[in-house]
């Protein structure tokens, strides 16, 4: 039972591993709050979609079943949207599309189609805990890095007197701005996924086994 | 003169996949070779030219009247989902060719977050029919530039040697942060230089 929630963290990470859900992942980490932003909305979306299929799974007929996850997962995307809209205005503001686009992030889809539609609810509800947390974090790391190097901050929430934006001295008078910007993204995005493939390949102990595989490498 | 102004955003400044992240999915996965790169770039150009459309008469002439923009998420990816539906059936019936070329994309394309991300940005930006039609078609061609200079680059990386933890998928979001980068020369300057 455990295993359903740890699975999404490391050895099935949807972003690194998997591969779904990269349009978001690389177009919100610009920023570290905008990261915890998106990974909310998504855990969100998530969990209300995995615990609807998984409770509906014998009602919804097998040919209409995708158009019923999309209207599913569609009205949790609305809630999220209004919500934001509403509670994190200058949040909604810098996710701006992303956030209605939480729809055909494939990761919510694939789940409702790959999990929820075969488990029973409590291991959908782990499932998509651990799935939504392992995106989550992942989206922290490229965000983490992406800002670090390429602002010389770490921005997160305000409070108090504390405005959220931590610098990083030395960093932040001269950061290396290309990372901030979308060629950052997808080379921080493509060396992760190597260093991922690489950790995989040595704790399977011999290398370019299953990891190699599932990424569909280009055959030499 | 706006609409070569929205051409060009859409083609090189806001590039979708380049600047804007949009249809990722697609351009890794079906970049590997050129043939299927360039039908997968004409099957989303096509949606996206109808799709903005069509979602632009949903959203003014239905949504806005009874009152409902906040249903604007569940309407259209339902509108696209339908449309692509249409679209699979109606090139099934008047050209076979054709849907042999591009048949096996149209599924793909309901859940390509460019096609849902057009429909929502020609709304959000408040254009007319026309300028809607016109952002979707210029960010297809954006997204079949991008994907034909992925797919022939891949060719290419399938000749050389490449580290194994970086073959496939790191390689080509490698190569991708490489083109992103020749794209940065597009940006509004160049756009005020050209049309004023």
């Amino acid at each position: 039972m455990i295993h359903e929630f740890t699975k999404g963290l490391f050895k099935e990470n949807p972003i690194f591993v998997i591969a779904l859900g990269l349009c978001p992942a690389l177009a919100v980490s610009t920023q570290v709050v905008n990261a915890l932003g998106m990974g909310a909305g998504v855990i969100f979306v998530l969990l209300g979609s995995n615990i609807f299929v998984s409770l509906l799974k014998d009602f919804i007929p097998e040919k209409v079943r995708i158009p019923a996850y999309i209207v599913i997962i569609a009205s949790f995307v609305t809630i999220v949207d209004l919500v934001m809209q509403a509670y994190a205005p200058s949040l909604s503001r810098s996710l701006g599309v992303f956030v209605q686009l939480i729809v055909v992030n494939c990761i919510i889809l694939g789940r409702a189609e790959a999990f929820a539609n075969k488990n029973t609810l409590g291991s959908s509800v782990l499932d998509a805990l651990g799935m939504g947390i392992g995106f989550t974090l992942a989206l922290l790391l490229i965000a983490f890095i992406r800002e670090v190097f390429g602002a010389g901050t770490i921005t997160l929430f305000a409070f108090g007197s504390f405005d959220g934006v931590i610098e990083i001295p030395g960093l932040s008078e001269s950061p290396a701005r290309v990372i901030g910007l979308a060629t950052g993204a997808m080379l921080v995005m493509g060396y992760l996924q190597a260093l991922f493939n690489w950790m995989g390949t040595r704790r399977a102990g011999k290398p370019g086994s299953t990891a190699q595989d599932g990424a569909g490498g280009a055959a030499a | 003169m706006t609409y070569i102004g929205i051409i060009i955003t859409f083609v090189f400044v806001n590039n979708f996949i380049l600047t804007q992240f949009l249809g990722l999915c697609p351009f890794i996965g079906v970049s590997k070779n050129v043939d299927s790169a360039v039908g997968m770039g004409f099957a989303v150009t096509f949606v996206m030219s109808i799709a903005s459309l069509t979602t632009w008469a949903v959203y003014h002439w239905l949504l806005v009247p009874l009152n409902l923009g906040f249903l604007q998420t569940i309407t259209f990816i339902l509108v696209i989902a339908a449309l692509v539906q249409l679209v699979e059936m109606i090139i099934q019936k008047i050209s076979p060719p054709l849907y042999k070329a591009l048949g096996i994309y149209l599924p793909l394309i309901t859940t390509n977050c460019a096609v849902l991300g057009i429909a929502l940005i020609a709304v959000r930006s408040g254009y007319n029919a026309l300028e809607s039609f016109i952002a979707g078609f210029a960010a297809g061609l954006g997204f079949l530039l991008a994907i034909l200079l992925m797919s022939t680059l891949r060719e290419k990386l399938d000749a050389e040697w490449v580290p194994r933890p970086l073959r496939g998928t790191p390689i080509a979001f490698i190569t991708g942060g490489l083109m992103a980068l020749a794209f940065m020369a597009f940006d509004k300057a160049l756009l005020r230089n050209l049309i004023g």
